[in-house]
């Protein structure tokens, strides 16, 4: 069988109409949120990194006096040809950043080190589920926490569906508040007549899948284009990619205010790399969609905070392989406009081998959903009472951050 | 015989394939005797193995490989001694591109989307992006393969493609399918990704062959054993750079344990999470693996390409594992502890949980969980009686049919029915990159994704209909849709498809509106 991309050049102007038309119930929530105190205009960006991203590898506590022995041949170092950038007087910032480290010089970037979510075994699978559900432990949840704070936000003034990046959503973004999909297409698309019978059918025979479809469909035209088209790039571009139409689809005033979106492949098991190699590579890619955002949003980028977070951190040792076996403390990025920058917020806990966690992994002393909290409160102004019980059940104990927002 | 037409969209689409198209007459003989249909494959044990001409063993495509890299490196080095270019740097696209942030009014979405269709600044297409897609996955779909380029493949792409190609035949042509969806269900239990890196992808293909076809209809505990021991199991997760700390290699070369494999095998391929093994576990079964490697090009350990365990990399000394001890016996240290594993009681409960939400649904009835796991403990594993006892249950006919087909099975289940062999498998491959599930190459190593919520994203739903869409105006002209609605379920499809397909505008439209609907999606 022959099932090739070939040219279609019938794409219909009826095609616009979805975008504007009745099909576009999923938008209908008022597009306009004000933040009641200034009338601000936030927008919130979540970049979950699968794989366990390597903290210690990316923002290195170089004055930790135990650091350098147990990264070994993968640490990082402030003097050299390719030397880490100086954050302060004990953190420097992975030399694949420099966009980043730029956002934090003008103190549009923060970073929050020694974090983890409540999780504590070793499951990539499991960790991202805590990670992306917001409940305390793993478990076959099929909401998020970012739906379940879309939800949370009231009606009439709710920001407008969230924006679910890539061709599945992230469990982050699922449940029962409406969210659109995007991803950067690469074929010609179904002329919109066959799609508006399917849908018609599905309405009939299976609800669901008709409104998956129908949500799918809202944004086609926006992946239309030719600029979209994945080009056989790497995986550095196809993050840039990714990252700029999210933020095109975002910067419009009836665009999506929240989105989520994932870049795998940060489990760095063996030949891990430092200041250059696989790490230093993703790493890359990662500073380059940040940048995106930052152009993409144009104007929107001062009220805009981007949150990445990964799953959970890597051993503080090397293992035999040069990489770093799954750990538990880590980092997490703040990048954006809104965010209250120029600072590394940690509560140090130490690479001594009595103070790491189970004698392996960065002790985690700050729970990553206070400061998703944090920000969440800050940007939407969302009560205590619904982040510590609705958004992250059961997280009372993690107080919303203060102040990671201007 | 009575026909149940329900019942034989059970057998063609939970157990199988889908029916094929044209004369095979597949509908009526699954409506005649639904469970003897889809059961008939099981008696054919060596039906299951995938043997053809073109397909080679490992071991010789692990040489092909080297040889091939051998002459890269052997072309590089020629090229740079002639003063020609140097071999291009990995590519990191410039930061500087940014489109000038202009200030934004009214900014509507529709306008977004057209400045997107627009003009912005051309990506730079990186040299290295075949280096780039092994070292990572992106999330969003990956890229189409790059029209034709005038480069003739090399001999891993063209090992790939025959490999994909003999599995793709094998899956049409299949009466009713079964087998091969077992072999699928635990190539993606066991799976490996060819994204890992060349002797990955060379691999993918003889991985399957030779590590799960075998031992489909076989025991659990003899694929366990040949999938830790198959040289792309090893490669993709590094278990070959594995060295006991405490070995003689390891002494040496001032390397080290690397858990992975040990981590995997326990928490994705037997125990699974929270089956009562800990830390200290995983780490003694990564010792007791250590060595477990395949031999180099040089072929000092063995031939070139085949699994060697090798002496020198293993951790000397006895093992507590699972509060067992295991004698230091070398290879046969981890063969005992593998042995074990495979009959541990979380294993039994593990593997059939995963088998009856894969086959059945996504909460899976727990009373054919438990009779699946007491089969299994029972026969110690023997898969034949696992899936004869699936077939077997009730609850297997009576569930309703809500699980969404995954983009493999909708691919070849639409290939089925139109009744076209393939002879190129370069649009299946695309396809199953556009619709994120590239062949043989998961994000993870815990596989493909098996909910309904992975595979009804909307973004999916909508690719997946410009999938169907491209197959409807390539293929429409030439059929008549309500034959083909015939084939595929009878009297089993409901009205509402039935009309819609009869009312649509064009017969290709009716194709792509046939392979979309209900009947065709669930299974």
């Amino acid at each position: 069988m022959t099932m090739d991309c070939v040219e279609n050049r019938l794409l219909t102007s009826r095609r616009a109409l979805l975008l504007g038309g009745a099909s576009f119930a999923a938008w209908a929530y008022l597009p306009k949120f004000a933040r009641a105190a200034d009338g601000r205009d936030p927008r919130l960006v979540v970049v979950i990194l699968r794989g366990a991203l390597d903290g210690l590898a990316t923002v290195a506590p170089i004055g930790d006096p135990d650091y350098a022995g147990l990264h070994g041949s993968i640490a990082l170092s402030a003097d050299g040809p390719r030397a880490a950038l100086m954050l302060d007087q004990f953190f420097a910032l992975h030399p694949a950043m420099p966009e980043f480290a730029r956002m934090y010089r003008d103190k549009h970037a923060a970073i929050v080190h020694a974090v983890s979510t409540p999780y504590r075994d070793r499951s990539h699978f499991d960790g991202q589920d805590v990670l992306e559900s917001g409940y305390a432990g793993p478990g076959r949840v099929q909401s998020g926490w970012l739906n379940r704070a879309l939800e949370a936000l009231p009606r009439g003034e709710r920001v407008s569906s969230g924006l679910a990046v890539g061709p599945t959503t992230p469990l982050v973004l699922r449940g029962a508040a409406p969210t659109v999909g995007w991803a950067p297409v690469a074929l010609p698309q179904a002329d919109d007549d066959t799609a508006m019978r399917l849908v018609d059918l599905y309405r009939h025979r299976d609800p669901a899948l008709a409104s998956a479809l129908t949500q799918g469909l809202q944004l086609e035209k926006a992946a239309s284009g030719d600029d979209m088209k994945p080009k056989p790039g790497n995986a550095v571009a196809q993050m840039r990619l990714v990252a700029r139409g999210a933020a095109k689809l975002m910067a419009a005033d009836d665009g999506p205010r929240i989105a989520a979106l994932a870049f795998d492949g940060w489990d760095t098991h063996a030949n891990e790399g430092g200041p250059v190699g696989r790490l230093a590579f993703l790493l890359g890619g990662l500073d380059g969609a940040l940048a995106e955002f930052e152009s993409g949003l144009g104007d929107r980028w001062r009220n805009t905070v981007v949150v990445v977070a990964t799953e959970f951190g890597r051993t503080a040792r090397i293992n035999g392989t040069d990489g770093t076996d799954h750990g538990t403390g880590t980092i997490a990025l703040l990048a954006g406009g809104a965010v209250k920058g120029g600072r590394v917020i940690s509560d140090w806990p130490g690479l001594k081998p009595a103070n790491l966690y189970e004698g392996r992994d960065l002790k985690p002393t700050t729970d990553l959903r206070a400061v998703i909290k944090g920000v969440l409160q800050d940007q939407f102004g969302l009560s205590d009472r619904v982040l510590a019980e609705t958004v992250f059940p059961d997280s009372a104990a993690a107080r919303p951050m203060k102040g990671l927002v201007i | 015989m009575a026909r149940d037409s329900q019942a034989a969209l059970v057998a063609l689409n939970r157990f199988g394939f889908g029916a094929r198209g044209g004369a095979s007459g597949d509908f009526i003989n699954a409506a005649t005797d639904p469970r003897g249909f889809v059961k008939a494959e099981l008696s054919r044990p060596s039906g299951v193995l995938l043997e053809a001409p073109a397909l080679q063993s490992t071991p010789q495509l692990g040489q092909a490989v080297f040889e091939y890299q051998a002459q890269v490196k052997q072309a590089r080095e020629a090229a740079a001694k002639a003063g020609g270019p140097a071999e291009a740097q990995p590519q990191q696209v410039p930061a500087d591109q940014k489109p000038d942030a202009k200030a934004r009014r009214n900014l509507s979405l529709n306008m977004a989307a057209m400045d997107i269709a627009g003009q912005p600044p051309e990506m730079k297409a990186a040299d290295n992006a075949a280096k780039a897609a092994e070292s990572m996955q992106p999330n969003a779909a990956a890229p189409p393969v790059a029209k034709p380029a005038p480069q003739p493949l090399n001999v891993i792409q063209k090992t790939f493609r025959a490999e994909a190609l003999a599995r793709l035949q094998r899956a049409t042509l299949a009466d009713c399918g079964f087998t091969e969806r077992l072999v699928v269900f635990w190539s993606n239990h066991f799976c490996i990704s060819a994204a890992k890196g060349e002797l990955a992808r060379m691999w993918a293909g003889s991985f399957e062959r030779e590590a799960i076809r075998p031992h489909v209809l076989g025991r659990f505990a003899d694929m366990l054993k040949a999938v830790e021991q198959h040289p792309a199991m090893l490669f993709f997760l590094d278990n070959q750079q594995s060295l006991g700390p405490d070995s003689r290699a390891g002494q040496n070369r001032k390397r080290g344990l690397n858990e992975n494999l040990a981590r995997e095998i326990m928490e994705l391929h037997t125990l699974g999470v929270g089956g009562g093994y800990t830390q200290e576990d995983v780490t003694s079964l990564a010792r007791i693996i250590t060595g477990w490697t395949f031999a180099g090009r040089q072929g000092q350990l063995g031939v070139p390409g085949s699994f060697v365990f090798n002496s020198n990399a293993h951790q000397p000394g006895p093992q507590v594992l699972l509060g067992k001890t295991y004698e230091a016996t070398g290879v046969a240290q981890g063969e005992a502890a593998l042995a074990d594993i495979a009959r541990h009681p979380s294993t039994a409960s593990f593997i059939a949980t995963k088998f009856v939400r894969h086959f059945v649904a996504d909460d899976p009835p727990l009373g054919l969980v438990a009779r699946l796991r007491d089969v299994f403990v029972k026969t110690d594993g023997d898969l034949k009686a696992f899936a004869t006892a699936l077939v077997d249950a009730d609850e297997a006919w009576k569930a309703p049919l809500t699980k969404m087909r995954s983009p493999y099975e909708f691919l070849v289940a639409s290939g089925r029915l139109l009744a076209r062999v393939p002879e190129d498998p370069g649009g299946y491959l695309n396809n199953l990159n556009l619709l994120g599930q590239p062949l043989w190459a998961p994000p993870g190593p815990n596989g493909f994704p098996d909910t309904n919520a992975a595979w009804t994203a909307p973004e999916g739903m909508k690719l997946r209909l410009d999938v169907a869409a491209q197959m409807g105006a390539r293929l429409g002209n030439n059929i008549d849709p309500l034959d083909l609605l015939e084939f595929a379920a009878s009297d089993a499809a409901s009205v509402e498809t039935r009309r819609t397909i009869e009312r649509a505008e064009s017969r290709q439209q009716a194709l792509a509106l046939l392979l979309m609907s209900p009947e065709l999606q669930r299974r």
